[in-house]
């Protein structure tokens, strides 16, 4: 381990947890700190999770599980952003039992860039505004009755703005 | 000191829609400054909306939110009148909040 770097160590960590964790959860020898299947449920800020690079990992430490694509997730997105630093993205469902909504841009340095919590009575339908370092898909999740659900679209970046 | 949080939230009497906008940098940490240092990170992490003593909006964030973040949603059970509590936490442990009526 000595001559690999600690990004390689973590990224190694998360492919082990994704692999064993369910595994591991039946055995009841979990040991880490950072807990997947719980991660959504609770208000505690998955910190893991938005220090990953790839969505994979990111989605996998937020959840604990993958997500399969679904026409009923709708994703409105622009074709081509002007401004990196700026791109509108909003994201809604037909699907019900929506507990949350996740975004995640594939090219970004960091690709989480927020989840949102839908409890009870509220909507699943949320508008924000995210920073793009590059041309990159953007993905957005829905959580529904347990179960990830997914819609990807790319936004061509002409001016990147990763930070603004 | 005026509030970082702005609020508009209305009720068509079935559905009370929800915008907030938020004055913070939300620097990410990647990005460099003119003399080339890189701008520590400093982002709102966690942003709490709630009605009637319940949670009705989560949101947790990186600091790939745009500065000045803007958030739209939508919750059932608002009434016209009814105060709505926001609150957020940055990655620095600043905070701020504010109350809104619905209108």
């Amino acid at each position: 381990m000595s001559i690999t770097t600690n990004e390689f160590a973590e990224t190694r960590r998360m492919v082990l947890k994704g692999a064993g964790v369910a595994a591991l959860i039946g055995l009841g020898v979990v040991s880490f700190d950072a807990r997947p299947a719980l991660a959504a449920a609770n208000d505690a800020y998955p910190k893991e999770a938005f220090k990953q690079k790839n969505e994979a990992d990111a989605i996998k430490l937020l959840y604990g599980k993958t997500a399969e694509p679904s026409d009923k997730v709708k994703m409105d997105a622009p074709e081509i952003a002007e401004n990196g630093a700026v791109v509108p993205i909003s994201a809604t469902t037909t699907l019900s039992d929506v507990t949350s909504i996740t975004f995640l841009v594939s090219e970004n340095p960091i690709a989480l860039i927020a989840s949102y919590r839908i409890p009870d009575g509220t909507l699943p339908s949320v508008s924000n505004r995210i920073k793009m370092a590059k041309t990159s898909n953007v993905i957005v999740i829905v959580e529904a009755g347990g179960k990830l659900y997914s819609a990807t679209k790319e936004v061509k970046v002409t001016v990147g703005g990763c930070g603004g | 000191m005026a509030s970082s949080i702005r609020v508009r939230a209305t009720s068509n009497g079935e559905t009370t829609e929800v915008q907030a906008l938020i004055q913070h940098p939300m620097d990410s940490g990647f990005v460099k400054d003119a003399k080339g240092e890189i701008i520590p990170p400093h982002f709102i992490q966690q942003l709490t909306f709630e009605h009637d003593g319940k949670p009705i909006f989560l949101a947790n964030w990186g600091g790939g939110v745009s500065k000045d973040p803007y958030v739209k949603f939508a919750f059932k059970g608002g009434k016209k009148g009814d105060d709505l509590k926001i609150s957020w936490v940055d990655n620095k442990g600043a905070t701020d909040s504010t109350t809104a009526k619905i209108q």
